[in-house]
């Protein structure tokens, strides 16, 4: 379980994130939404600590991360999985260096263990034929499920996506969704995704949070959303031509 | 002075927890290639050329019938191990290797490749910038030392073909008031060059902020900069070392 409490964030004093507070669940998958500049990302790198909040803190089970030291920091970074947007896959590694990557760096296990572990991550997002190629040899939904797999291969216990099927087509967004979904259950991860795609929310969407202008407006399941009364949140679903066919 | 003292917290940095000995010691080999190995044919075509234009052009200025031949090659042999090798190859290498240090880690740090380093706990400073230092320290001097040799190949070439000075006064005045100090001169300059040059680069395109424009800044930056160093510390490092 992730608790947020209290995440406020400024950049040359313009308030980015205002004082937010959630919980995310174990074996959920957690929903942040909101249009571009709400400060989404802001907050995913805050919990991940590449941004360190203003004021506020993240538990990880309990453990305060900011006023922890750095070998507590340490380990809770090594229960985390991150797939950033674009992959952030390392160009001079192959697909299957990089899913071993973490592996060679924060483990001891024998060259059998780590390539054990690497192909059955790479066959359960599906790549074990691109084991071999090149980040540049590859699609960008493949990209990503290269990410997913590099994200899982230490079995964490927190997985944060930012923007996950951002530049795909609608298929491979599914596809991508359903992986995520499918490995949140699978191994009881709590999963967080940031995302602005509203096949993701009606989807996946287990625990939703509505960020706007830094603030969080709405939060709660995704039956619920339809229903929702908070304008801005209305404004964000419905300027979906289908979801505004569906409200009617 | 804010840059500045970014700099030495980005030279603490490198040094702070780091990872196992293992992963290190593959990393400064896969730099000394990429660094040392891959600037072998530059240097050689810098460095020969060089030497071919020193000997032609001190042998036209010297036309006393006072001064023996022989001192073309004395000439091109003390620019060459003083000033020639491991200041022009320097600066031949802060462009090669400097924007390539530049630009290779702006685009880790704009497609996020560095953030993913760092949640997966590892000093991203430390691991990506450390063996490119150290394996400029080391590849440098060795890359200035064969510089230094093909400068005076190259002298030797040029003179002897077009007849400026002969094989044998050649040797002679290469051999002339020879003082092995300058080789160890010759050898710190680079030594300090190579992590001038790795870590302005380095720090130029750790820090790189936004897309493809600045990293192409970061690049063109650290070219600069470097260069600027290098020839601040060629200064200094005469006036201390002579």
């Amino acid at each position: 379980m992730i608790e947020i409490n209290n995440i406020s964030k400024s950049f040359n004093g313009k308030e980015v994130l205002k004082g937010i507070t959630s919980t995310f669940k174990k074996g959920e998958t957690n929903l942040i939404i909101g249009g571009s500049g709400t400060g989404k990302s802001v907050l995913l790198k805050c919990m991940i600590g590449l941004v360190k909040p203003d004021k506020g803190n993240v538990l990880y089970n309990g453990r305060d991360f900011y006023n922890s030291d750095k070998e507590v920091q340490q380990s809770i970074r090594r229960e985390m999985g991150v797939l950033f947007q674009g992959g952030a896959l390392f160009d001079s590694k192959t697909v299957e260096e990089n899913v071993r990557f973490p592996l060679d760096m924060l483990t001891d296990q024998s060259v059998q263990e780590k390539q054990d572990r690497v192909a059955f991550c790479l066959q359960r997002v599906g790549l074990e034929a691109a084991a071999k190629r090149m980040p540049s040899e590859i699609s960008g939904g493949m990209k990503k499920r290269v990410g997913i797999a590099r994200a899982i291969v230490m079995n964490p216990m927190y997985l944060f996506c930012d923007e996950p099927n951002s530049g795909l087509d609608p298929l491979t967004s599914v596809k991508i969704d359903e992986l995520i979904a499918e490995i949140t259950e699978e191994y009881q991860i709590t999963t967080i995704i940031i995302t602005h795609d509203m096949n993701s929310v009606m989807e996946i969407g287990q625990n939703i949070m509505f960020l706007y202008q830094g603030d969080k407006l709405w939060e709660g399941i995704s039956s619920d959303i339809i229903k929702t009364d908070v304008p801005e949140l209305k404004e964000f679903l419905f300027s979906n031509k289908l979801l505004r066919e569906m409200e009617r | 002075m804010s840059v500045i003292g970014k700099y030495f917290i980005f030279l603490g940095m490198l040094f702070g927890k780091g990872e196992k000995l293992s992963v290190y010691w593959r990393r400064l080999m896969e730099e000394c290639v990429g660094i040392g190995v891959s600037s072998v044919f530059i240097v050689a075509i810098v460095s020969t050329f060089i030497g071919a234009v020193s000997c032609i052009q001190t042998a036209y200025n010297l036309v006393s019938p006072i001064i023996p031949i022989s001192t073309v090659a004395l000439i091109v042999r003390d620019m060459s191990i003083l000033e020639l090798a491991p200041t022009i190859t320097c600066i031949v290498l802060a462009g090669k290797v400097g924007s390539n240090i530049a630009s290779e880690l702006g685009t880790m740090r704009i497609t996020e490749q560095v953030d993913a380093l760092e949640v997966m706990g590892i000093n991203s400073a430390s691991y990506l910038v450390l063996p490119k230092v150290l394996a400029a320290m080391l590849t440098f001097p060795m890359l200035v030392i064969f510089a230094g040799f093909l400068n005076i190949f190259g002298g030797y070439m040029a003179g002897t073909l077009t007849g400026v000075i002969t094989e044998r006064d050649y040797l002679n005045g290469i051999r002339d008031s020879f003082v092995p100090y300058n080789i160890f001169f010759m050898c710190v300059k680079p030594f300090v060059f190579g992590f001038l040059i790795a870590t302005i680069s380095s720090f130029k395109g750790y820090f790189t902020q936004g897309g493809a424009l600045e990293v192409g800044k970061a690049s063109t930056g650290a070219v600069t900069n470097s260069c600027i160093s290098v020839l601040v510390a060629d200064y200094l490092l005469a006036q201390l070392l002579l």
